[in-house]
C-alpha cells in the first residue's frame, strides 16, 4: 500500500463526503486544498489505481429506491475454510459486501458477514438459502439481522 | 430529465465517474441533455433522498482505522443509548437491528488507539460493553449496485 501524503488524505475525505455539484468540481476541490484541478484529477487517478479509492460515482440510497429489506447475514464458518468460502460468497451477485470478522463468544459466534439488499424479506430469505448452499456443510450456524432504523449516517470523518 | 435518463444517471455512473474538468458536461452529452440539467437532477435526487451523494467509496482503513461495534441494549433504553453513541463524532453509521445485539455502529478514527478510547468512553457512559468486530478480511470489492 502506497503512503498517502496529507493532501491525499484531505482529498480522500473531501471526495468521500461528496463532490461539489458545480460545473467544475475538481477545480473547486483544488481551491479548497490549494492545488490545481489537474493536480486533483492526477491524484484521484493515482488513488483509484492504488485501490485507496474504490470508485467515484453516484451513490444511490437503496432504501429510497425500493430496496427496503437490508439484511446482514452472518455465518459461523470453519476457520480452515472461511477464506476460500468467503471469496465464493463475495462473488455472488446478491451479496453487496462480504467480510471476515472475529467471533466474540458467547454473544457472537459468527465470523463471516454477507450483506444483502432486497425489495422484501422473502427475497432476502431466498438469498440466505443461496448463500447457505454455497457454504454447504462448513456453516455451523447462521442468523439474519435486519436493520430497522438508521440512527446516524454520515460520511467518513477523521477526528484527531 | 426523463425517467430513462434518470435511471441511467443512477445506474451507469456508480463507478468510473469522468475525471475531466467538466464531468457533468460529459455525462450530459452521453444522456443527450444539458450540463445544467444533470446538475439540477442530481441536486433534486439528493433532496428527495434517492441519492446519498456523488463521491468516492474508500477502501476500509485506507486512511485511519475503523471497526464495527455491536451492543445489546435493553429495548427501553435504546433511544437514550443510541443518542449517546451517535454523539461521538467518530461514529459515522449507527443502525438499529432486530436482534439481542440491537445497536450496530461503525467507529472511524485516525488510529486504533483512538477507536479503543471511543469504545471505552461508550462503555463508561452507557454501562454496556460494545463488542469490537474489526474487519479481518474483505471478500468483495464494492463496485456499485446494479439497479437495472
Amino acid at each position: 500500500m502506497s503512503a498517502l501524503d496529507p493532501i491525499d488524505r484531505r482529498l480522500v475525505v473531501e471526495t468521500q463526503a461528496g463532490l461539489p455539484l458545480v460545473a467544475e468540481p475538481y477545480a473547486e476541490l483544488g481551491r479548497r486544498l490549494g492545488i490545481s484541478a489537474d493536480a486533483v484529477m492526477t491524484r484521484l487517478e493515482r488513488l483509484a489505481a492504488s485501490g485507496a479509492i474504490r470508485r467515484i460515482g453516484v451513490i444511490p440510497n437503496h432504501y429510497a429506491l425500493g430496496y427496503r429489506a437490508n439484511a446482514m447475514t452472518v455465518w459461523d464458518v470453519d476457520d480452515r475454510a472461511v477464506s476460500e468460502l468467503g471469496k465464493l460468497v463475495g462473488g455472488m451477485a446478491c451479496v453487496t459486501h462480504c467480510y471476515r470478522r472475529p467471533r466474540r463468544p458467547p454473544l457472537w459466534p459468527y465470523n463471516l458477514f454477507a450483506m444483502v439488499h432486497a425489495r422484501d424479506r422473502a427475497e432476502v430469505d431466498g438469498m440466505t438459502v443461496a448463500i447457505g448452499r454455497v457454504l454447504g456443510g462448513h456453516a455451523r450456524a447462521h442468523d439474519v439481522l435486519y436493520s430497522t432504523r438508521i440512527l446516524k449516517k454520515t460520511g467518513l470523518r477523521l477526528a484527531a | 430529465m426523463d425517467a430513462a435518463a434518470r435511471a441511467r444517471l443512477l445506474n451507469d455512473y456508480q463507478r468510473d465517474f469522468p475525471l475531466t474538468s467538466q464531468p457533468f458536461l460529459q455525462i450530459a452529452a452521453a444522456l443527450g441533455t444539458q450540463e445544467s440539467q444533470v446538475l439540477e437532477e442530481l441536486r433534486g435526487l439528493m433532496v428527495e433522498g434517492v441519492l446519498c451523494r456523488v463521491g468516492a467509496v474508500v477502501r476500509p482503513n485506507s486512511i485511519g482505522a475503523s471497526t464495527l461495534a455491536a451492543m445489546a441494549v435493553p429495548p427501553e433504553r435504546l433511544e437514550t443509548v443510541a443518542a449517546q453513541v451517535s454523539a461521538h463524532a467518530e461514529v459515522n453509521h449507527n443502525y438499529e437491528r432486530e436482534h439481542r445485539l440491537n445497536l450496530w455502529f461503525v467507529v472511524t478514527a485516525a488510529d486504533r488507539a483512538r477507536i479503543d478510547a471511543v469504545l471505552r468512553a461508550i462503555e463508561a457512559e452507557t454501562g454496556i460493553a460494545p463488542l469490537d468486530l474489526p474487519l479481518q478480511r474483505e471478500y468483495r470489492i464494492d463496485l456499485g449496485f446494479d439497479l437495472s
